[in-house]
């Protein structure tokens, strides 16, 4: 039951929050950000009161469950279970909530009841797709959290906001389709095989499939994942999508929406489809380096600071896929690790170029510079936060990285040495942003506020994160752990011959 | 008094900290004594765990301090702990010991600067990570100091932000020490990946049980291993960094980019030895990157005009006898040398930074001359530095490292003569441009009157170093005066002994002879060109051979040029012209082509019956073609 108030109290703040605004405006935020705030408390409460005995759990096979009949007719339920990994991803999914209604507090004016509904709609579609474990409901979580987020974009977006939203919208709803019809195909398919029709995800798995038709309908999930990811070359709605949304839009895509792609590769793509994905591997692997390094290069190549921050996440996730897809206990660690990190680390990273768009009213490279003269603190913390992003050890992108690295050495060198390369290559564009915003000479005599007391809580506990993930991650990992031994289980199982 | 480990990089992590968080409110006063005393403290606690460690060795001559495991998954479990024996216990107390003295002397070098807190959080984050790095027990947690003190030297190479050129260099240090980061990092995956650990003791047994002597994992570690200590320690090829490095604040060119973290390749070899003692090409690759390094860097800093550029080549080449001292499996003379290099380089920098105060931040020694009798106790410094640096026999540090490296490579069953050849005309050049900086500087017509003379907080570091200049290499004397190894004695239990096969031609002596020789020539070379004969130099410089050979030298062999043709421009280049991303014209392709479809469609939509009807004729015949021909 308490995953189901997970997603209702959001939803039902939401439509409170959109009502109210029209009373007051700060009632509205306060709702929202007591919505968010009771969520993250119920996670962090479902974390450590499950702490102890979580890394036993592979017998039972989830931490809480909630099952019922909703569309019996089709066999469809409304089935939400949570393990290690979704907990994990539900608690930093209300942490980034609450960053986000934080964020928005000064930088939101118009039609702040409608945006709190949007955001906290967005949110609740997320948390629900980390939970749904019946495929009909999770592709209808999957379309309840797009369409929300095309109104953040579009609404309260910046300059070509349509444009980017359009874009976005087109990309992942084409490519749900997709998805949609290969959960349909492995609906029948189930059916024909069993006779029952059923929507379940443990009764789908295992589902006999010819092994061409297995690829087919891997190719659909993947399809959707991929773009969500986003996968080089289905990334170009990123950089759009990113830049033109409201500071908190970008918070949420970045942090949440883009871990909803590496999610379904991890709960679904392996699971489901153990044999075609092994065989896709060696393309998706292909695909993942070179988004490392083209994300990285063209990230160096910007001059708008968010566009920057935008192609660093396609470099990022391109190790996440490569962990995925390498598949050994280790990549598969360092995935789930730069997942999290990476949502605090560019989260953070939208928020303080969100912060300096709020004061200067420019993001563009040429009109910044010598920041760090007026706005010390809001400096240092862009340095810090450049940092953890170009993979500076002590802080959680790190572990995340070296442990997918790590994990592909050990099946090729060769992606692993590419993807190493990578790394360097973050340093590009990490020490630019820095050089071309913070350093130099304050030639525009810019002379702005430094953090308030309500930014420095909230970059401050950022940092705390990253620098625990970075220096204990072990229970992250222990939470993980279960998901993993399962997945390993899954894709290395008995006939499988996958790697080592 | 081991389990007071933890505090040596502790402390200052904390004081840096607070430096950084609170430090613009804290008044300079406070600010300097921090940092200092932060500094001092861990100084004070090595010191004594160095007097219980020489009075009552720890069981194994090593200390292991666990502190948490870092990570645990699918058989990969770093700690955080600390690893002490000899070898990194000189390492440590060389490092706090000297910084500490350099933050003494920075709280007046730095006096009055706006960012005066923010230097001493970023000096004092520095040691942190340079203990870490020295104590780390394992790979992984020595790559965190590793990195921790690329980052300090990148900020402190930027400190002064605001002029464009210190945050280019800045970041050019980060980007090329972070290429041989890259390698070192490839080489730390292979480690794990052969020897399923990262822990380094555990390693280097694995090591020695599993590979065989010539190796090819053994290598290919070695070399990689290599490659990330020619980024930090600015060998070659990767040493273009270094000198563009000096636009740090003095202080940091002294500890940083001299004494302490430059020598952080020649740590990373020591402690890893057994892998180079398996992979003989390896080893010999470490041994030749010194030797021309050494001797390259020797000629482009004779060509040098600004007095931190000579000496930033000087580290370059000073840290090549270290590699070449590593390469012949003189282990300890190259730790010995890296100890008395952290003594006389840190005092050359921190007395060169003695003059460019007192000459209005003035670097061209061209524009400086006859401070000799201004600045009495930096001349005396210059003088110190400079002969323990080129090695004035008998009484200077330097001579005895430096001697003892020479006759590893002259001696040592993996040395040669060539290699020895190289390390003596580096002896020749060494003293040939310091010599040639010391006559430039202080002899000759005064050409600008110093503003004021140093005060004691700059004063008392220099003379501490000057004394260890001298001194310091009295804990190793040679056969031919005594024989009383006590530093190597001392290091035996983590690094193996040199192994001296006697030298057919040459003995000990003969072969010191030869390197006293070449010190002596430098020194009259010096004295005769740039005191006597001034215009000797400038001549061959300003035409035909000597002038491209000048230029070819002054640009560091022209290596930057080099670089930028080769990877910053097409990098550049191709990050630029893609800035709007050519994989997006496949989706605004698509979405063009769909709204030419859209508006060629529209034309047929006029609203003129005539045209309706046309169509509708049209296309019922080409239909009726079709099916009749069909």
């Amino acid at each position: 039951m308490i995953l189901v108030w997970l997603i209702a109290i959001p939803l039902v703040a939401g439509v409170i929050a959109g009502f109210v605004a029209r009373r007051s405006q700060l009632a509205s935020r306060l709702i929202s950000l007591l919505a968010m705030v009771v969520g993250f408390v119920i996670s962090v409460w479902l974390w450590a009161a499950n702490y102890s005995h979580i890394s036993l759990l592979t017998q039972r096979q989830w931490l809480a469950e909630f099952n019922v009949p909703w569309i019996s007719s089709f066999g469809i339920r409304f089935h939400l279970a949570m393990d290690g990994m979704s907990l994990l991803l539900v608690t930093l999914t209300f942490l980034l909530g609450i960053a986000s209604v934080m964020i928005s507090w000064r930088e939101i004016h118009d039609g702040v009841g409608f945006f709190h509904f949007n955001l906290l709609w967005v949110i609740a579609g997320i948390v629900a797709v980390f939970l749904a474990m019946d495929l009909f409901l999770f592709y209808f979580s999957w379309e309840l959290m797009l369409i929300p987020m095309y109104f953040l974009i579009a609404i309260w977006g910046h300059e070509r906001r349509v444009y980017a939203a359009v874009k976005f919208f087109l990309f992942t709803q084409l490519s749900g389709l997709l998805m949609l019809v290969a959960i349909l195909t492995l609906y029948f398919a189930h059916h024909a095989a069993t006779g029952v029709y059923t929507f379940e995800y443990s009764q789908l798995i295992g589902t006999p499939l010819a092994p061409h038709t297995a690829m087919l309908v891997m190719l659909g999930f993947f399809a959707a994942f991929a773009v969500k990811l986003p996968m080089f070359p289905f990334h170009t709605w990123l950089p759009d999508a990113h830049t033109e949304a409201p500071t908190a839009g970008s918070v949420v895509l970045a942090g949440l929406l883009l871990k909803t792609g590496a999610y379904g590769l991890l709960r679904f793509v392996l699971p489901l489809f153990p044999r075609a994905a092994h065989e896709f591997a060696p393309i998706a692997i292909a695909l993942a380096i070179a988004g490392i390094l083209y994300g990285a290069l063209l990230a160096y190549g910007q001059t708008d600071l968010k566009r920057l921050v935008a192609y660093t996440s396609v470099s990022h996730l391109g190790f996440v896929l490569l962990g995925i897809f390498i598949g050994t206990p280790l990549a598969i660690a360092g995935a789930f690790i730069t997942i999290i990190a990476h949502g605090i680390s560019t989260g953070t990273m939208f928020m303080l170029v969100g912060m300096v768009q709020e004061r200067t009213h420019t993001r563009e490279m040429d009109r910044l510079g010598g920041l760090w003269q007026t706005a010390p603190r809001l400096s240092g913390s862009g340095v810090f936060f450049v940092l953890a992003s170009i993979g500076l050890p002590g802080l959680g992108d790190f572990v995340g990285e070296f442990l997918v690295l790590l994990g592909t050495y050990r099946v090729s060198p060769m992606v692993a040495a590419f993807a190493t390369v990578g790394v360097l290559c973050s340093t590009f564009y990490g020490l630019k942003f820095v050089a071309r915003a913070f350093h130099g000479p304050n030639t525009n005599k810019w002379k702005l506020p430094d953090l308030s007391g309500r930014e420095i809580a909230l970059v401050g506990a950022m940092m705390v994160v990253l620098l625990w993930l970075g220096l204990y991650p072990q229970p992250v990992l222990n939470t993980f752990k279960p998901t993993a031994q399962r997945l390993e289980q899954v894709v290395h199982g008995p006939g499988m011959g996958y790697r080592r | 008094m081991f389990h007071l480990l933890w505090l040596v990089p502790a402390i200052p992590f904390a004081s840096a900290a607070l430096l950084l968080i609170f430090g613009p409110r804290m008044s300079h006063r406070m600010a300097g004594f921090l940092g200092c005393a932060s500094i001092g403290l861990s100084a004070l606690i090595s010191i004594l765990i160095t007097w219980r460690f020489i009075a009552l060795p720890p069981p194994g001559g090593n200390y292991t301090q666990y502190l948490w495991t870092w990570m645990n998954v699918a058989g990969f479990h770093p700690d955080i702990a600390l690893y002490l024996d000899t070898l990194s216990l000189i390492m440590v107390l060389v490092v706090t010991f000297v910084s500490f003295f350099i933050h003494v002397y920075s709280v007046e070098y730095m006096h009055g600067d706006e960012g005066f807190s923010r230097f001493f959080g970023y000096m004092n984050l520095f040691v942190a990570s340079m203990v870490v790095l020295l104590l780390g027990n394992n790979l992984l947690l020595l790559y965190l100091g590793w990195e921790g003190v690329g980052l300090c030297s990148y900020l402190l190479i930027g400190f002064w932000y605001t002029e464009p050129k210190n945050s280019l260099a800045a970041r050019k240090a980060f980007i090329v020490t972070r290429v041989g980061d890259t390698a070192m990092a490839l080489g730390l995956f292979l480690l794990f990946d052969k020897l399923g650990t990262l822990t380094i003791q555990p390693m280097m047994h694995a090591a020695q049980l599993q590979w065989p002597h010539g190796s090819v994992y053994a290598t290919a570690a070695g070399l990689l291993l290599l490659g990330g200590a020619c980024g930090k320690s600015a060998q070659l090829p990767l040493q273009t960094w270094l000198p563009d490095a000096m636009a740090g604040p003095t202080p940091t060119s002294a500890l940083i980019h001299a004494a302490t973290m430059v020598t952080a390749g020649v740590y990373l070899i020591a402690r890893t030895h057994v892998i180079f003692q398996l992979a003989p090409t390896a080893q010999l690759a470490v041994a030749v990157v010194g030797a021309v390094t050494l001797v390259a860097a020797g000629f482009a800093a004779v060509t040098q005009d600004d007095i931190k550029r000579i000496l930033a080549y000087s580290t370059v080449s000073q840290i090549g006898y270290m590699f070449l001292g590593l390469g012949v499996g003189a282990w300890t003379a190259a730790i010995f040398h890296f100890m008395t290099h952290a003594f006389f380089k840190a005092l050359l920098f921190l007395a060169s930074g003695m003059v460019i105060t007192s000459m209005h931040h003035e670097q061209n020694i061209f524009k400086m001359g006859g401070l000799r009798k201004k600045l009495p106790l930096t001349y005396w410094a210059f003088v110190i530095g400079g002969c323990s640096l080129a090695g004035l026999p008998l009484v200077t540090a330097g001579f005895y490292s430096k001697g003892l490296i020479l006759w590893g490579a002259l001696s040592s069953p993996v040395g040669s003569t060539w290699l020895w050849i190289f390390g003596v005309v580096g002896v020749f050049m060494t003293s040939l441009y310091i010599f040639r900086l010391i006559f430039i500087t202080f002899h000759g017509e005064c050409q600008k009157e110093p503003s004021h003379r140093p005060g004691w907080l700059m004063g008392v570091p220099v003379i501490v170093l000057s004394t260890l200049a001298i001194v310091g290499g009295f804990v190793e004397l040679p056969s031919y005066l005594g024989n009383h190894p006590w530093f190597t004695n001392f290091l035996q239990s983590s690094l193996p002994a040199t192994i001296e096969a006697h030298h057919p031609l040459m003995s000990e002596l003969g072969a010191e002879g030869w390197a006293v020789l070449a010190f002596f020539l430098g020194l009259g070379g010096a004295w005769y060109l740039f005191l006597r004969h001034r215009e000797v130099p400038e001549a061959l410089a300003a035409k035909g051979l000597g002038r491209a050979l000048h230029r070819w030298w002054y640009t560091d062999w022209g290596m930057d040029w080099l670089y930028d043709r080769l990877f910053v421009r097409p990098v550049g280049w191709f990050s630029r012209t893609n800035k709007t991303d050519a994989v997006d014209l496949i989706y605004t392709g698509t979405a063009a082509l769909t709204r030419a479809g859209w508006a060629s469609l529209r034309l047929t939509e006029t609203g003129r019956v005539r045209w309706y009807a046309t169509a509708l004729v049209l296309g019922t015949v080409i239909f009726v073609l079709i099916v009749a021909l069909l």
